[in-house]
């Protein structure tokens, strides 16, 4: 393998020319051209926003711990309000507002789209760089400047308090009329940065995937990574002009006196949901697909076997996509939608189960017959696989209309789709994250702290999450600080299970400082003959600029396998 | 203040209380002939004498806020199913959620056990050489088939449960229409007069004193007949509001310029709490629903009581003391005035 390796890197004394070019620090990591440090800015950017969203839930379970408020006068009086009752109230909402928008904007679509897209995209494709990679720094920037944008908007007013406490929805007319003050302009301009960003980042993936691939490798020979973050920048391409659009006439409406949203100018508070979730639903799935991707490959690595039905594992991915778009309004079954509507967007709805299905059932038949190592990014796709699954009936429970009516808004759904992302979504990174780490960084991390990280972070998340089924069937409303005393019981349980997940952390941190203190160093493939993509024939970390010369991907090689040589005749 | 303000709805209810009484006592020959007044008759005239005095408040007159019943119509302490069911809507949807808990129970099942099978045969030391098998094509459609099939077996019901809930009230269904407010409900009775009912969440003492589970409690409840079909209206007056009761498997948004209006039928009387359930700003979870059901001749004493009139009483020339209504002003009509009721203290 390390054979095949050389042969395409066919000039060891050119990168030693090429490392005498890497650009001094500020100009290499605040002018960077190069999509591997664009993705680590990326994933350093992602683990920081993660840690401020992870705080936030803290503060949150915490205070939902137990029945009353608690804590919220001190954190009114800590950002800059008075302590008085709708204030402290007012933090609560810029509480959920803030976790949400951080974890999805800043957290997961970074890390995803931004890091793993970035730095293993061109990587798989045997490309030497993104096909815009100035573009690329641009949409990082942006992507920071919208944090601090959303940053800001915690210290200005935003109603009855300091920070924007809309939801992350940003649902007019609580978002215009409902919330005077320039927290909320902050808190969508922030969006729209941050939503600037990804459209020019799924651009210039697109133009990668497209243009830029191996002699030899065809659509059907990609990396299913490749493919998911292929369908991803279509769904970003797609989706995000629609929220910029609803997002801009909400600007307007808040400030230039039109009345899209207010029904007092013949408006329509319900246009903006219908115009927010055609964005919010693609959304959910820019956040998962590319953890499809990641899953198949660490799957296929560590079973040793072909991805199983890549075919069907490619198309999936594209069927959900496509489907994902003409399902928004389940987001919406209380509005007051027409029976009609109501079924279709039932019966749509339940439709995505078949693909997704289809995936769970793949994953499960690539391990069927393998050679299973249980190497850390393994055990974190297999929590991710089952967890996923659990997130996926849930929401088929949700795709009923009628079903809805008594768990929309409550607990049960915030249980489902921290089910789907928390769960779905964060085991694929951690899974990526501990799967790529040696060939990003170069050293090994601890096989220990990561198993460790694993089973402690496994059962912290779901003795959070799972009795919120139960308060949510129960009927207790999401977004509430304050509840009736018979929800103390699994309120209770699920802040412990806060405490568990934030320890397992510990381990996390732990370990990459051990991996960079201690870790052994490691060579091109440090998971054997079952890493079979292009990746894996490049040092670790990989050359400044890599595939001078291109990979040829021959006609013997097939999706599954990049690196084997040919078979003597 | 704002303690005194909802003191002040409680007088104002013993006044028209006493209204009421005299309407029912002070003018007998007037409502003789009318089938819908003879409740009225059954009013304790002691409890009536009762209604002039300022301890009415308290709640001794014709009509007692109900007592509600421990368990039902609320969440249970460390509960994890669905609450009790109290309408036909909700047993029809109770059904199918109990086949979708067990439909989700057993795939979640299925796919662990395929994981301990595949953890436990196919590891690298059970199985040292792993096959090279890449695809299927009878497994594959499959497993595209048969969840198509069980997808299709749950859309069936789901459907019917859709097409149960749109049903049209009758053309004679009483409506009641919800409006939310920041932070509260007001409950207009169009078919009863047009008056407003202004419901704000008790203070843990209060609710406490009443009997009644905190933050669920309300002042004044939104009070409707029991067993017959109502016809159920939303609307807001400032932000997007969502009436919800878990017990009735009920939720339909309040949203500004808009009117919703959905079924609503309670199988029996008691009280059933419900919460605001769309994020609508500061105290969003401070506006509690209490609905109370009673028996059609106790509603319409209550309707009465609250300076309503009743359908086919007007007719008759029967109507209530104008002096008596409306027993609030409705409060859409100042928007931010006084109603956000006793705020709970932090």
């Amino acid at each position: 393998m390390a054979t095949t390796a050389d042969s395409f890197q066919a000039h060891t004394e050119d990168h030693a020319h090429d490392d005498h070019h890497v650009p001094g620090f500020f100009a290499r990591w605040f002018m960077s051209t190069n999509h591997k440090d664009i993705g680590t800015l990326y994933l350093i950017f992602a683990i920081i926003a993660g840690i401020v969203g992870g705080a936030i839930s803290g503060i949150m379970r915490l205070e939902l711990a137990e029945p009353g408020i608690q804590y919220l006068q001190w954190w009114a009086e800590f950002m800059g309000g008075t302590s008085d009752f709708d204030t402290s109230l007012h933090m609560w909402n810029v509480f959920i507002t803030a976790h949400g928008l951080i974890m999805v904007f800043f957290m997961v679509m970074p890390a995803m789209i931004g890091g793993f897209g970035n730095w293993f995209v061109p990587l798989m494709i045997g490309a030497p760089d993104m096909a815009f990679p100035r573009m690329n720094n641009v949409s990082f920037w942006l992507t920071v400047a919208g944090f601090v944008s959303l940053l800001f908007s915690l210290f200005v007013p935003g109603g009855t308090g300091p920070g924007a406490g809309t939801g992350w929805t940003v649902y007019a007319p609580l978002s215009t009329t409902g919330s005077q003050g320039p927290a909320v302009d902050f808190a969508i301009f922030s969006l729209h940065l941050a939503g600037a960003g990804s459209i020019l980042g799924a651009t210039n993936f697109i133009t990668t995937i497209f243009n830029m691939r191996a002699p030899g490798m065809t659509l059907h020979k990609m990396p299913l990574f490749v493919w998911s973050v292929l369908v991803t920048a279509f769904l970003l391409l797609l989706a995000l002009p629609v929220l910029a659009a609803a997002i801009t006439m909400l600007i307007t409406d808040r400030n230039f006196g039109t009345t899209f949203f207010d029904p007092a100018g013949g408006g329509d508070p319900v246009l903006y949901q219908h115009l927010f979730w055609f964005f919010g639903h693609p959304e959910v799935y820019i956040m998962i697909l590319p953890g499809f991707g990641m899953i198949s490959q660490i799957v296929s690595t560590f079973s040793r076997k072909p991805v199983f039905g890549y075919l069907g594992m490619a198309y999936a991915m594209v069927a959900i996509g496509v489907v994902g778009f003409v399902v928004w309004a389940h987001h919406m079954y209380t509005v007051g939608l027409d029976v009609n509507t109501k079924m279709y967007f039932t019966a749509a709805t339940m439709v995505i189960a078949v693909p997704t299905g289809v995936k769970i059932f793949s994953w499960i038949a690539t391990m069927w017959g393998g050679s299973i190592e249980f190497k850390s990014p393994m055990v974190w796709a297999i929590g991710m696989i089952f967890l996923f699954t659990v997130g996926g009936v849930t929401g088929v429970y949700l795709a009923n209309g009628g079903v809805d009516d008594v768990v929309h808004d409550t607990y049960f759904v915030v249980a489902h789709f921290h089910y789907v992302l928390s769960m779905g979504a964060v085991f694929s990174l951690f899974a990526g994250f501990y799967y790529w780490f040696p060939k990003m960084s170069g050293r090994m991390h601890s096989e220990l702290l990561s198993h460790l990280h694993f089973w402690v972070f496994f059962i912290g998340v779901n003795v959070i999450f799972f009795p919120q089924h139960f308060l949510g069937l129960q009927g207790m409303p999401r977004r509430y600080p304050d509840y009736a005393e018979a929800y103390a019981y699994w309120n209770e349980i699920s802040s412990i299970g806060y405490m568990i997940m934030a320890a397992s952390m510990v381990f996390f941190f732990v370990n990459i400082v051990y991996a960079f203190v201690a870790g052994k160093k490691v060579g091109n493939n440090p998971w054997g003959e079952g890493a079979t993509t292009l990746e894996w024939t490049l040092s670790s970390p990989p050359p400044f600029h890599q595939f001078e010369t291109l990979p040829v991907i021959e006609d013997h090689h097939t999706a599954h396998d990049h690196m084997s040589k040919p078979q003597p005749a | 203040m704002k303690i005194l303000g909802s003191l002040n709805g409680f007088q104002r209810i013993a006044a028209s209380l006493a209204m009421a009484a005299t309407l029912a006592f002070g003018a007998p020959g007037a409502i003789a002939q009318d089938a819908a007044t003879a409740q009225l008759e059954a009013v304790d005239p002691a409890v009536a004498a009762d209604a002039s005095n300022e301890d009415v408040a308290a709640g001794s007159s014709a009509y007692v806020p109900m007592k509600p019943t421990e368990g039902k119509g609320m969440p249970v302490a460390a509960g994890i199913d669905v609450q009790e069911q109290f309408s036909p809507i909700g047993q029809q949807a109770n059904a199918l959620h109990i086949g979708l808990v067990w439909v989700m129970a057993l795939i979640s099942l299925f796919v662990l056990a395929l994981f301990v099978y595949v953890i436990l045969r196919f590891n690298k030391r059970a199985n040292p050489v792993p096959s090279k098998t890449s695809h299927n094509t009878t497994i594959e459609v499959i497993w595209t088939v048969v969840p198509a099939l069980i997808l299709l077996g749950i859309a069936v019901p789901s459907i019917g449960l859709l097409s149960a809930q749109y049903q049209s009230p009758p053309k004679d269904a009483i409506t009641v229409k919800a409006i939310g407010y920041q932070w509260y409900w007001g409950y207009a009775y169009p078919d009863n007069g047009d008056f407003e009912v202004v419901s704000n969440m008790l203070t843990e003492e209060e609710a406490a004193a009443r009997g009644e589970p905190h933050q669920l409690a309300v002042d004044n409840r939104m009070v409707v007949p029991a067993g017959v079909p109502i016809r159920f209206q939303t609307t807001a007056a400032d932000v997007i509001h969502s009436f919800a009761v878990p017990s009735l498997w009920f939720k339909l948004d309040a949203i500004p310029g808009r009117l919703n209006e959905k079924i609503l039928q309670i199988d029996e009387p008691g009280v059933y709490y419900g919460q605001c359930s769309e994020l609508c700003g500061a105290r969003h979870g401070y506006m509690p629903i209490a609905v109370e059901a009673l028996p059609m001749d106790q509603y319409n004493a209550w309707v009465l009581a609250q300076g309503g009139t009743i359908a086919g009483a007007a007719d008759t020339g029967i109507a209530a003391d104008p002096a008596a209504a409306p027993l609030q002003e409705p409060e859409s009509a100042v928007p931010g005035a006084a109603g956000a009721g006793a705020a709970p203290t932090v």
